[in-house]
């Protein structure tokens, strides 16, 4: 069996190709603005400025709109073009994808808020240095999703869910030194607990980034591989 | 023919599941020929028991050729050749000892354009049972009669009007009457070609929906040029190209991941 291949700018209708590409497109600028208001973050934690985690959590309504729009746009071309097959894929992955980037979205919000709080009350810095090591790795994951949604690539998918796991690893030694560190000093649980809620909502990022992994197998593949063991998930990429 | 040309013509495979365990018709080896000119290459396919086959592909691949082969209408056109084997419940139904007249009793077709005869609907409906046989008595007619265009949800709409001319009828009304009329002789397939093309929404919901119900008692065949179409009533789909078999499987497999590439290409709108 030949290998398909899946070019949106083939069909019949001119106007189809433009509106898939549109779609695609408006994904990509809105994971653009996710992935900035993620960066911006942890720049405001790592410099302690509270203004400048404040102005991004004030932001996130742009993301929320655009969520809005490309959902609509996805349910105006399943009205007018009754979509199939890859087709059909790419419009209910995007609907997916969206939603994941929405949520992503949602925990950088609530990451600034917290982090406002923590920088206001005091520095310690100490508990931000793995915090920040942890931010680095789920920043990187998330643009390169953005960059496997981007380019269609399954190969690259998979290879980004397996990083996710072991990141996902270091979250649980993460959270036991913070369990520890308020054993030790219950002067600090406050300030330690808004890391561990900070902690869990780097985690929740990278969860909806192997969606969106997951969702960019499907476009591609026509498989599901939601809840697969991530061999399988390799060798069902591999199958042409 | 000769054999090795033969071979290299139909040196393809068809992707998916074109055979079946428990099939109602089996084709084997198929070729069509309109004089020298070869329109259906080597297929190789089952249809099931009482499930609905949608055959799909671009204008002029084959499928209204292949269609006609399964109840043996192509035998009107002088020029068609059809070669293979093609059998109903196991019985080659290209025997010489096949009676063309009851075969296609048994496969039953309805066409593109509703085809009403030019008489009263109860006589459109009764015409076939008579001239089987299947009756002896008015009343018993009258049952049969009665019973199709129930089934076929024309009952309410006509029961008072049934000595009327059928083409007073609208469309999908003719259209129902002509899937009454094929089914009153209690086929065991029923073979249609474009049947909805003609209708507007409504009635092709109402025929679409009778499809799915008779799929229950008959095994149902049906070439459509709406995916979607093709997608809410069969449960297997059978894409054709340029008089080849591509691509067989289920409906929900094809419309949502089809194998070959120029399934894909076809079903999505695309430039192949
Ligand atoms: N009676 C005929 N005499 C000669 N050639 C024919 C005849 N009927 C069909 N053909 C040829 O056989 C090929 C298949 O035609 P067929 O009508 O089966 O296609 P189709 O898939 O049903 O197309 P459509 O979707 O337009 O109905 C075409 O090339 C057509 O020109
Ligand atoms: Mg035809």
């Amino acid at each position: 069996m030949s290998e398909k291949k899946t070019i949106i700018g083939t069909h019949i209708s001119k106007q189809f190709d433009q509106e898939l590409e549109d779609i695609r497109e408006r994904v990509l600028q809105m994971g653009g603005l996710v992935e900035e208001q993620f960066g911006r973050v942890m720049t405001a934690l790592m410099d302690g400025d509270a203004d400048q985690a404040a102005l991004v959590a004030a932001e996130d309504y742009k993301i929320n709109q655009f969520e809005m729009e490309i959902d609509e746009e996805c349910v105006l071309i399943l009205a007018r073009r009754q979509p199939t097959a890859s087709d059909l894929r790419l419009v209910v992955a995007v609907t997916k994808c969206i939603r994941d980037l929405e949520r992503i979205g949602d925990e950088t919000e609530r990451m600034a808020r917290m982090i406002q709080n923590s920088i206001e009350i005091e520095s310690p810095e100490n508990y931000y240095k793995g915090f920040l090591a942890a931010g680095e790795s789920i920043r990187k994951l998330l643009q390169s999703t953005l960059d496997c949604f981007a380019r269609m690539d399954v190969m690259s998918a998979v290879k980004q869910m397996r990083e996710a796991y072991i990141i996902d690893r270091e979250f649980h030694s993460m959270t036991k030194q913070l369990v520890d560190r308020m054993k030790k000093d219950p002067e600090s649980i406050t300030s330690a607990l808004d890391m561990m809620w900070a902690t869990r909502c780097l985690e929740k990022v990278g969860d909806h980034c192997v969606n969106i992994l997951e969702n960019v197998v499907y476009s591609v593949k026509g498989q599901d591989v939601r809840h697969q063991h991530l061999d399988e998930v390799e060798e069902t990429v591999k199958q042409s | 023919m000769n054999m090795s040309e033969h071979t290299q013509q139909n040196e393809h495979k068809t992707e998916g599941t074109p055979l079946l365990d428990d099939p109602r018709m089996s084709t084997r080896g198929v070729d069509v020929f309109y004089g020298d000119k070869q329109a259906i290459f080597n297929v190789d396919l089952d249809i099931g028991k009482n499930q609905v086959l949608a055959m799909i592909g671009p204008s002029g691949c084959g499928k209204s050729t292949f269609l006609r082969c399964l109840n043996r209408m192509n035998d009107t056109i002088d020029i068609c050749k059809v070669t293979g084997s093609i059998s109903l419940d196991g019985e080659d139904i290209y025997d010489r000892k096949i009676d063309v007249v009851e075969l296609r009793a048994r496969v039953g077709m309805v066409f593109q354009k509703p085809n009403p005869f030019p008489k009263s609907i109860y006589e459109n409906v009764a015409y076939g049972p008579r001239i089987h046989g299947l009756v002896d008595h008015k009343v018993d007619l009258d049952e049969i009669v009665e019973k199709s265009l129930v089934r076929c949800g024309l009952w309410k709409e006509v029961r008072d009007r049934l000595d009327q001319p059928a083409t007073g009828l609208s469309g999908g009304q003719q259209q129902r009457l002509c899937i009454a009329r094929a089914i009153a002789i209690n086929p065991e397939v029923v073979l249609m070609d474009e049947p909805c093309s003609a209708l507007d929404p409504i009635a092709t919901a109402t025929v679409e929906e009778l499809i799915s119900e008779l799929s229950e008692r008959f095994t149902i065949s049906i070439v459509t040029h709406s995916m979607q179409q093709a997608a809410r009533v069969s449960q297997r789909t059978a894409y054709f190209h340029l008089g080849k078999l591509i691509e067989v499987g289920d409906t929900d497999q094809i419309f949502t991941n089809p194998t070959h590439q120029l399934t894909e290409e076809y079903i999505t709108g695309r430039i192949g």
